[in-house]
């Protein structure tokens, strides 16, 4: 198959940004293609500057051009200006590394990292030439791959995906190319519909089309394999260790403008402080830690290769990793890296450690610092279970402002469960507070606070929650807004209630809300994470179209006895643990990390023979957060951590 | 010491900006661990100074970089060699070379660039017409926008000169590159674009390529641009700012095609 660029190229001069489109980055590769090698298109399905620094991508990328049966380009979903030219001049999707046309490979394999994504991820199979809806394709077509988070419910794109990935992907990529490579060079043409049984054989591979959806009325009855022999529920996959995958090796360097552009070293997957809110925290456990001097090797390599002078040590949580402070220091102190490097640690933890971290790998270049409380009181975050103590906050902004920060960034959530006016205002006296305390160290302390609405995520234990509607996020955020107005050095920002709904509606929907998805793509709401994109009309007119409802997807309260859309997809957690972390939720009684205490068999580890890879046996230094915590006040002072879970307030 | 460089931006990597090229040599200077002098401050950056901005899309074989480096005896014969392999294949630095301490900017000096603008829309006959058309005219006043304002001037003496040419490389100078090898598959279709030959002035106000064409006519759209050389004008003989060795510039194009 040929390249496609003399008909791109003349459309670069009328497009914005043509440098989306070129490849040429270092770290890309020019894969030689040929019939016995299985060839993966892997598609972000959002403009390249949002994809291209995505890690899953640049791993998948290395792993499956490393094999011999195998290889692997990449594409992005082409701007709206790009696109409209596409279709005009019937320029179809293609790879930005060979610019061959996406319709030429055996996989199209797309990245879910946000539900807003998903009418992309339609545009991005039409653009390739490629029926929509998996029913409509033949054996001529590509398989349609997805993984990331999102496939954690992947009901919602159920009829446009042939095959969903659950889990790590590392090792089912080469499991998946085996046998579609058994597919492709059988003699006689083997139907679609038995290689994907066949896939469906491999474990963390979902194929929705072997399950069959039973409803009464509004309600799923259940959701049950067609053929003896799929299984009954689909088990995410877990790499034990993250050492013996030492991806990306050659992180792609773009050419042109990129977020997060840097050196990004994942030190640990997976993460323990057990945040009710947080799907990744959840669905990624248990935490692996890479060895320190492999991320100490993958750090200095990565410097010398690409030229960037910022290197961000990555996680969840990366100020938790066992040894954070002597890593930094060892890269910051590294002869070999020029004295020129500095180190960003994205989601600091909240407390005077990581401050004092912080201070060390910012000489360089000193930015505003952004801590996460998620919420204004204390009672909230027993609530959602992130254990920060007001000491534990006002102890990080004194640091930060001490050290010259003078711009600190506080992340909250509003919509939580329980959440009371006195909660949200809350937020507004935080933010005051730290204000005040910045004022001790400089006279123009600032802090913005950035509001949130929660979208209660599958697989965790506010899964059962309704989602507060537009009009009360707006009334909560209308009265931070009032609180804070007349408050010096206060600035707040708050997500768009709208697009909240909307999230909503794609993270916890079934199979039905698939044609909703499929009537706002074709009414061109394409980008529907970008602002100036965002389009509701088009989201109401498309639920009220199928008959269904906002309510009853998004704002209910649901029971636990229902089936819920994704019960057949496993992250490992048991339901009763989530039932439980969900009633001690109700009760404002927070868990402590497991990590450092006994387990209390949530399941992910136990299901599946796996333990936690962590280099130090107890917690890092810092304040409640990093020692444990005194659950009953939440105060600074480290106690013995001997109780089994849940341990109750006032225990 | 400070040095200049002239390096080349050839194929695909037409397609960045000058900003993009800006980061991509702060990063090449660093892979190739050359002592370049920060800036101070909260945010360091490298004191690095381009001439005069290549339109995105465009190519050039005579793009120039003044360096600081805090050394005083860097091997700037070698510099070519050490920092083309540091750089995206399509740039190539073709020659270094020592500066003053105190010479003029490259934004100051340089008065004109020359210009090989491949066409399409019109056939040479036509274009020869609009070609004599305008260079008869004594004023061409056009309105254009600079910095989101719309500016209305008289363009005409910055066409310094204006020609259809004849395909460059049997003129002996770098030309366009050779047509895109097989595996790039399909050819462009439609008629043979004409080479379009402009030299034009880069102050008080510099005339683009771009402005170039809209003001010859509608209908005429750049297949490629290609800056050739950038003049600087002193004591009435024209030089530039590093001169190609004869065999650089085909070198270059090799490695990019």
């Amino acid at each position: 198959m040929s390249s496609l660029w003399p008909r791109i190229e003349p459309l670069l001069a009328k497009v914005q940004k043509p440098a989306r489109y070129i490849g040429c980055e270092d770290g890309a590769q020019q894969p030689v293609h040929s019939p016995g090698t299985v060839s993966w298109l892997l598609v972000y399905p959002d403009a390249y500057e949002v994809g291209l620094p995505n890690q899953g991508l640049q791993i998948l990328y290395e792993i499956l051009n490393e094999r011999a049966d195998a290889l692997a380009e990449r594409a992005y979903a082409p701007w709206v200006d790009m696109e409209a030219l596409m279709r005009q001049r019937g320029v179809p999707l293609f790879s930005v590394d060979t610019h061959r046309p996406a319709g030429a490979f055996d996989m199209l394999a797309f990245n879910l990292s946000a539900e807003l994504v998903y009418t992309n991820v339609l545009n991005c199979i039409d653009l390739a030439g490629v029926p929509v809806r998996g029913a409509h394709r033949d054996q001529t077509h590509p398989l349609v791959v997805a993984g990331g988070h999102c496939t954690f419910n992947p009901e919602p794109l159920a009829d446009f995906v042939d095959l969903f990935v659950i889990g790590d992907g590392e090792e089912v990529a080469g499991e998946i190319t085996q046998v579609v490579g058994q597919w492709r060079s059988s003699p006689r043409p083997m139907p679609r519909q038995a290689v994907l049984r066949e896939l469906a054989h491999v474990a963390g591979v979902y194929v929705p089309s072997m399950y069959e959806v039973a409803y009464d009325g509004p309600r799923i009855v259940s959701v049950a394999p067609r053929y003896p022999d799929v299984p009954e529920r689909v088990e995410k996959r877990t790499i034990a260790d993250l050492a013996s995958w030492p991806y990306p090796k050659r992180q792609l360097v773009p050419l042109t403008e990129v977020v997060h552009d840097r050196l990004n070293v994942e030190i640990f997957r997976g993460c323990t402080r057990g945040c009710r809110f947080c799907q990744a925290g959840m669905i990624t456990r248990p935490v692996r830690e890479r060895p320190a001097e492999q991320v100490r090797r993958l750090v200095r390599e990565g410097l010398d290769r690409t030229g960037y002078d910022e290197v961000s040590l990555t996680s969840l949580s990366s100020a938790d990793y066992s040894g954070i402070d002597e890593v930094v220091a060892g890269i910051i102190g590294d002869p070999e890296c020029s004295g020129q490097v500095s180190v960003s640690l994205p989601s600091l933890r909240v407390d005077a450690f990581t401050v004092g971290i912080a201070t060390e790998i910012q000489k360089v270049r000193r930015t505003g610092l952004t801590f996460a409380p998620e919420a204004g009181t204390w009672r909230m975050r027993q609530v959602i279970n992130k254990l920060i103590s007001e000491e534990d906050l006002y102890g990080a902004v004194d640091g930060a402002f001490s050290q010259g920060w003078r711009r600190v960034k506080l992340y909250f959530l509003t919509g939580l469960p329980t959440e009371t006016d006195e909660d949200t205002l809350g937020i507004a006296e935080l933010a005051r507070q730290c204000v005040a305390v910045g004022r001790r160290h400089t006279r123009d302390a600032s802090v913005t606070a950035s509001v949130g609405g929660l979208v209660p995520k599958p697989q965790t234990p506010f899964q059962w929650f309704g989602q507060v509607p537009v009009a009360e996020m707006r009334r909560r955020i209308g009265l931070l807004r009032d609180a804070t107005r007349r408050e010096r050095g206060v600035a707040l920002r708050w997500h768009d209630p709208e697009a909240t709904l909307v999230e909503g509606l794609a993270s916890r929907g079934d199979r039905r809300v698939g044609a909703v998805i499929e009537d706002v793509w074709r009414g061109g709401g394409t980008f529907q994470e970008w602002s100036e994109r965002f389009d509701l009309g088009l989201w109401e007119q498309a639920v009220a179209a199928r008959g269904l409802s906002f309510d009853w997807y998004v704002h209910r309260h649901r029971e636990r006895e229902e089936v819920l859309p994704w019960a057949h997809v496993s992250a490992g957690l048991h339901q009763d643990f989530l039932w439980h972390d969900w009633q001690d939720a109700l009760a404002a009684s927070g868990v402590e990390d497991c990590r450092w205490t006994p387990c209390y068999d949530c399941g992910a580890c136990t299901g599946y023979g796996l333990e936690h890879v962590v280099a130090s046996p107890v917690p890092p230094a810092g304040g409640s957060q990093g020692t444990g915590q005194d659950l009953s006040r939440g105060g600074a002072v480290p106690v013995e951590l001997l109780h089994r879970r849940p341990l109750e307030a006032g225990v | 010491m400070r040095v200049r460089l002239r390096f080349g931006k050839l194929g695909k990597l037409r397609w960045t900006s000058h900003r993009d090229l800006a980061r991509m040599w702060e990063r090449a200077l660093r892979r190739a661990r050359l002592p370049v002098v920060y800036t101070g401050g909260f945010s360091p950056r490298p004191k690095l100074s381009f001439g005069l901005a290549l339109p995105t899309g465009a190519e050039s074989t005579c793009e120039y970089l003044d360096v600081e480096l805090d050394q005083p005896d860097v091997d700037v014969e070698g510099l070519p060699g050490l920092l083309t392999p540091a750089l995206p294949a399509g740039v190539d630095v073709l020659v270094a070379g020592g500066l003053e301490e105190r010479a003029p900017s490259l934004q100051q000096e340089v008065t004109s660039c020359q210009w090989e603008l491949e066409v399409t829309g019109w056939g040479p006959p036509e274009l020869e017409r609009a070609v004599g058309t305008v260079l008869q005219r004594s004023s061409l006043t056009v309105t254009r926008e600079r910095k989101g304002h719309a500016v209305t001037d008289d363009i005409r003496p910055a066409i310094l000169h204006l020609a259809v040419g004849v395909p460059s490389a049997a003129a002996g100078e770098p030309g366009p590159p050779p047509a895109p090898p097989a595996e790039e598959g399909e050819a462009t279709p439609g008629p043979a674009p004409v080479l379009l030959r402009a030299e034009l002035a880069t102050q008080p106000r510099g005339l683009r390529p771009a402005e170039l064409l809209c003001a010859l006519g509608p209908g005429l759209e750049e297949v490629r641009v290609r800056r050739t050389h950038q003049w600087i004008e002193r004591d009435g003989a024209r030089w530039e700012p590093l001169p190609l060795g004869a065999t650089d510039a085909p070198r270059a194009l090799e490695r990019v095609s």
